[in-house]
C-alpha cells in the first residue's frame, strides 16, 4: 500500500487482486447474514476497490492498513443495504448456508457493462481513462495523442473515475 | 465488468497522493468559515460598542471560551471522521463536556443569583436574536466543512454531519459573541447552548445526504 501510495504501479496493482479476494469473502459472508444472494457482492468488491483507489489519500500511513480497508469495506456494505432497502435485523440464519451453498468463486463478475458505463461519462474524460488506464499509455503520451495538455488529462481521468464511481453506487441496481 | 479488468484499469499509471493535504484542507475550511462568519456578522448587526472595556471583556472571555472549545474538540473528530477506521469516539464524547461546564456554571451563576434576577439573567430579550442569528451565521462555515469533509471519507454519516453543524454554529456562535449585548453565564449556557446544539441536530440530519460518497 505504502509503495502504491507513492505511485509504485506494480505494488498498486498486488494490493487490490490480494484485497478483492478478501472482499469478495466478507462480502458474500455479510450479505449472505442479511438475508440477501450473493449476486451482488462482486458489484459491491468493485466499488470498494474503486472507493480504496480514489480515496487513497485517506489512508493514514501510521495506521494499520486492515482496519482502514474494512472501514470503507463495512462503509459500502451499510450503504448498501440502506441503498436497498433493508435492514440488518431481517437475517434469517437458517438460509446463510443455503445462500453459501450458491457461492461460485469464480463468477467474479459485476453486473456492470464497462463500455456501458464508459459511455456515460464525459467524452474527454473516457478518452483519457480509454488512454491512460485501458491502453496503459503514459500520461503524456495521452496527453500528444488527444491534444490535451498532461495536468487536463490527470484532471480527466480523477473526474471520470470518480463519475464511474458515482454512476456504480447509483445505478448498479434497482 | 470482470475485477480483474478493474484492477488493471485502476492500477495502471497511479499517481502519487499527497501526505497531510486533508488535514489542511480542513483547518483552512474551519478558519476561512471563522472569518465568513464574523464578516456575515460585521456586515448586518455589526460589533458591539466598547466590547474591550471592563466585564464585557470578561463575558466575551467566557463566550469565546465556550464556543472556541467546542471548535477545537470538533475539529479534532472531523479530522479523524475523514480517516476510515480511525477512532473518533473519545473527541466526540469530550464534545458534550463544553455545554457540561457551561450548565454548571449557568446553574451556579443562578443559584448565586436571588430569584428575582432570574428572569433577566435568562429571558432577556436578546435570546431571540442568539437563537436566530447563531444558526444563520453557522451556514457558510456549514457549507465550507462539508465541502472540505467530502474530501476525506466518512463512514459515519450521521455523526460526522452533526459535528459539522457544531463546529458550524460554534462558528457562528463565535461571532455573534462579539454583538451580544448579554451578559449572564445562565444566558450563555442556555441560549448558545440551544442555539450550536440546534446546528449540530441540522447537521445530523443532513448528513447522510450530503457527505455520502
Amino acid at each position: 500500500m505504502l509503495a502504491g501510495l507513492e505511485g509504485d504501479a506494480a505494488a498498486h496493482k498486488a494490493l487490490p487482486e490480494k484485497l478483492s479476494r478478501h472482499l469478495r469473502a466478507y462480502f458474500k459472508g455479510q450479505l449472505a447474514r442479511a438475508g440477501r444472494g450473493p449476486v451482488d457482492s462482486e458489484d459491491l468488491v468493485q466499488e470498494t476497490l474503486i472507493a480504496i483507489h480514489t480515496r487513497r489519500h485517506t489512508y493514514d500511513r501510521s495506521q494499520l492498513l486492515t482496519p482502514w480497508v474494512y472501514a470503507i469495506a463495512r462503509y459500502k456494505l451499510v450503504d448498501y443495504l440502506r441503498r436497498t432497502k433493508a435492514s440488518m435485523k431481517d437475517v434469517p440464519i437458517e438460509e446463510a448456508e443455503e445462500v453459501l451453498a450458491h457461492d461460485d468463486p469464480a463468477a467474479v463478475e459485476s453486473a456492470f457493462d464497462l463500455d456501458n458505463l464508459m459511455s456515460h461519462i464525459s467524452p474527454k474524460a473516457r478518452q483519457a481513462i480509454q488512454y491512460v488506464k485501458l491502453e496503459g499509455l503514459s500520461v503524456s503520451e495521452a496527453a500528444a495523442r488527444s491534444g490535451m495538455s498532461q495536468s487536463a488529462v490527470k484532471v480527466s481521468i480523477h473526474r471520470g473515475l470518480k463519475a464511474l464511481a458515482l454512476l456504480i453506487s447509483g445505478t448498479g441496481r434497482q | 465488468m470482470k475485477t480483474e479488468q478493474l484492477i488493471d484499469m485502476l492500477s495502471t499509471n497511479v499517481e502519487p497522493v499527497d501526505r497531510g493535504q486533508l488535514q489542511r484542507t480542513l483547518a483552512w475550511a474551519v478558519a476561512i468559515g471563522g472569518v465568513a462568519a464574523f464578516c456575515v456578522m460585521l456586515a448586518t448587526i455589526g460589533l458591539r460598542p466598547d466590547f474591550g472595556t471592563g466585564t464585557k471583556l470578561g463575558f466575551l472571555v467566557l463566550k469565546l471560551l465556550f464556543t472556541l472549545s467546542l471548535i477545537g474538540v470538533g475539529t479534532v473528530f472531523l479530522i479523524r471522521a475523514m480517516f476510515p477506521g480511525r477512532d473518533a469516539r473519545r473527541p466526540f464524547t469530550l464534545a458534550f463536556l463544553p455545554f457540561i461546564a457551561a450548565g454548571l456554571a449557568g446553574m451556579a451563576a443562578l443559584v448565586l443569583a436571588s430569584p428575582s434576577v432570574w428572569r433577566s439573567m435568562i429571558l432577556e430579550a436578546e435570546w431571540a436574536g442568539a437563537l436566530i442569528c447563531i444558526p444563520l451565521f453557522g451556514i457558510i462555515p456549514f457549507v465550507i466543512l462539508i465541502w472540505a469533509l467530502r474530501k476525506g471519507a466518512p463512514t459515519n454519516l450521521r455523526r460526522t454531519g452533526a459535528v459539522a453543524g457544531l463546529v458550524a454554529g460554534a462558528l457562528g456562535a463565535t461571532a455573534y459573541a462579539f454583538n451580544c449585548p448579554h451578559d449572564s453565564l445562565p444566558f450563555i449556557a442556555i441560549w448558545y447552548g440551544t442555539a450550536i446544539a440546534l446546528c449540530a441536530v441540522i447537521g445530523a440530519l443532513l448528513g447522510p445526504r450530503v457527505l455520502r460518497w
